[in-house]
């Protein structure tokens, strides 16, 4: 908007406008003049990703929404009718489906980003829990939307799912009927979930999305070498280090939306039930509340939180285990929120800590994938130990970072970004 | 760089683990949606056989005519069932309530069928009837063992014993009015129709998704070209003067 090959009615215009909305200086402050340090790598990539599959998620959602029924008797075969009479529909089907995966592998990505190169360390620490709070929201939207085909593996995971409320005490049953608006999961979940996943939640994901954004460029980017450029200012009061996002960010970021899109389109066009991960076969049966499926799995993304629930079998302290296992659950979540306050390392990035860090940091890539796969395998076809080993070291890695980050060595940070 | 991709690979592992395998060996099916003469074969096998009972209530007799470029006059003398006209979906008149008497359950809807179970599941299923005193239509299936539904392909398939204390291999007693090859391609264009009706969309997926990739690939170079260029003033400092 800087631009001085523009005409005299153009400035005028753009005048009139700043004059009334300061819109020049959102440009300026968000994109031309947002400057973010130059040594981003591959992982600098699912931010903007991520903002593009929740456009996907949601220009796709608005038509489907035109031709879908949300109701018990007529929702699997509007699917089907989206998938067949509609023009283009499987399309705008296929690419809701694998963008709601696509959502949560490019999120994953971003989250293990940040966990690398200490995104969440002071001053972002409401950076992180903005978007800690997109997450658990992503979550509850997937899996409100799961239910809306209103298949076999729809219902009958949205039963599992919904049936964790009952472990809590005393008003878990009464919250499992609130949650449901009836005895069992019916027409009327159905609406309402479906209200929920079209307006309510985007909304708030929006909004989160907002403040995740502003909150970013009150602070700025991080970097992978987890050091501060606002420190290092030049002349002007620009950052040594940093460059101007648009457009070389801007640019950089197309690259990055190509190749995702080759890869996701890969998926849509030529595979898009994934070998059963991302569309489930039993889901191409209508939901039957008197036909329990043999091995009721969550989808992929919430594997590794589902074998953390599985886990748990043994009754503690006068506590059963299903009520153990949804509290180890909602911790394993729960302490990605506490993060910030958890690691006492005096460097941010993963480049500049020591051998303990790095280790731990493997141990929960590692644990996270061993949940994951844990997760969605029959609790019989894999050794017993297992998940309870990784939920074990899952927690670990959190829970004994306070003290490993303090103890760790360290090397030194370089005055200027590297690389 | 290499440290990263391993990373992203291991990040992306579960999506690639495959679902757990059928307790039947299953024979090896690979649907072919160019063969349109096995298509139109698989049509007419399924409304001359399934349709008695079954109904694919989501595909529409138009809609099939067009995908395997059938004449539509021969589909409305040859294939409508009922009263049902070319743009109607291939529903039956046998009611559930009927149906679940006869059978003791209503038999299902077969529009989705090879998507619910698999193209090979329901290819082996098809040729994996036995005789069995036991049951009430005197046959039972290896791969839906108990099932409600009598042999209605006997006549074509013949009369089919179990060999083994496990039932590991077939012998056929009686002969049908096909041979074993002919039976066996049969059943291949009758599964390969119920795997163009379970989604029909990829009749065109394939082709538009490799046009896609196509051009995803031409514009990468052109993002990248663009990408470099504008980073030569992030390189060389130069940037600083342009802003």
């Amino acid at each position: 908007m800087g631009n001085p090959n523009r005409s005299k009615a153009e400035k005028g215009l753009m005048r009139w406008v700043d004059d009334r909305l300061a819109v020049t200086q959102a440009w300026e402050d968000h994109l031309s003049k947002y400057y973010a340090p130059k040594n981003f790598n591959f992982w600098y990539f699912f931010g903007s990703l991520a903002m593009l599959v929740l456009v996907n998620q949601i220009v796709t959602g608005i038509w489907l929404t035109m031709s879908y029924n949300p109701t018990a008797e007529g929702a699997f075969a509007s699917v089907e009718y989206i998938m067949r009479d509609v023009e283009w529909g499987w399309l705008l089907r296929y690419l809701h489906s694998t963008g709601a995966s696509a959502f949560f592998v490019v999120v994953y990505l971003h989250m293990f980003r940040g966990m690398m190169y200490g995104s969440y360390r002071n001053p972002r620490e409401l950076l992180w829990l903005f978007g800690m709070a997109i997450y658990l929201l992503l979550m509850a939207e997937a899996f409100m939307g799961y239910l809306l085909p209103w298949g076999q593996m729809s219902y009958w995971g949205a039963q599992v799912i919904i049936s964790l409320f009952g472990a809590i005490p005393y008003i878990g049953e009464g919250l499992q009927e609130w949650i449901r608006g009836d005895y069992l999961i019916s027409g009327i979940t159905l609406n309402r979930f479906f209200s929920l996943h079209v307006i309510a939640l985007p909304i708030v994901l929006l909004a989160l999305v907002v403040l995740h954004i502003l909150a970013l460029h009150e602070v700025g980017s991080n970097n992978p070498d987890g050091i501060e450029i606002k420190k290092n200012k030049d002349e002007k009061g620009i950052p040594v280090d940093g460059i101007p996002f648009h457009p070389y960010y801007s640019v950089k970021d197309i690259v990055g939306v190509v190749v995702f899109l080759f890869v996701f389109c890969v998926v849509v066009f030529f595979f898009p039930e994934g070998g059963g991960y991302l569309i489930e076969a039993p889901n191409f049966e209508p939901a039957n509340s008197l036909k329990t499926p043999d091995h009721i799995a969550p989808v992929w993304y919430f594997t590794p939180f589902y074998a953390m629930l599985r886990a748990v079998t043994y009754p503690l302290f006068g506590v059963d285990a299903k009520l153990w296992g949804v509290i180890v659950m909602g911790g394993g979540i729960a302490v990605l929120f506490v993060l910030p306050w958890l690691d006492k390392s005096p460097v941010k990035s993963i480049r500049y800590k020591g051998m303990i860090s790095k280790v731990m940091l493997a141990v929960f890539a590692v644990s996270f994938v061993v949940l994951g796969v844990c997760g969605a395998l029959p609790a019989a076809d894999q050794p017993s130990w297992l998940a309870p080993v990784a939920t074990l070291a899952y927690f670990v890695f959190f829970l004994a970072m306070p003290w490993y980050s303090k103890i760790d060595s360290t090397k030194p940070v370089p005055e200027r970004v590297t690389g | 760089m290499k440290k990263q991709f391993i990373a992203l690979l291991i990040a992306l592992m579960p999506m690639a683990v495959m679902a757990s395998g059928a307790k039947v060996h299953l024979e090896p099916f690979e649907a072919n949606l160019e063969d349109k003469a096995s298509l139109q074969n698989g049509m007419k096998l399924f409304v001359e056989n399934c349709m008695g009972c079954h109904s694919a209530q989501y595909q529409r007799y138009e809609r099939a005519a067009d995908d395997l470029e059938m004449d539509k006059e021969y589909v409305v003398e040859n294939l409508i069932v009922g009263d049902n006209k070319i743009g109607d979906h291939m529903t039956i008149a046998m009611s559930a309530e009927d149906a679940s008497n006869w059978f003791g359950a209503p038999p299902p809807d077969l529009s989705l069928e090879t998507r619910l179970r698999g193209s090979a599941w329901v290819y082996t299923y098809l040729k994996s009837f036995y005789v069995d005193p036991n049951r009430p239509w005197g046959v039972n299936n290896k791969v839906f063992p108990d099932v409600g539904m009598p042999n209605v392909l006997e006549n074509m398939q013949g009369v089919q014993v179990c060999k083994g204390e496990h039932c590991e291999e077939f012998e056929l007693v009686k002969a049908g009015t096909m041979s074993a090859e002919e039976f066996d391609t049969a059943m291949y264009d009758l599964t390969n129709f119920m795997t163009y009706i379970a989604e029909p969309s990829k009749m065109i997926s394939g082709t538009i998704g490799r046009n896609v990739l196509i051009f995803l690939a031409i514009f990468f170079v052109f993002a990248y070209l663009l990408k470099k260029e504008y980073w030569k003033d992030v390189k060389s400092g130069s940037w600083r003067e342009k802003h």
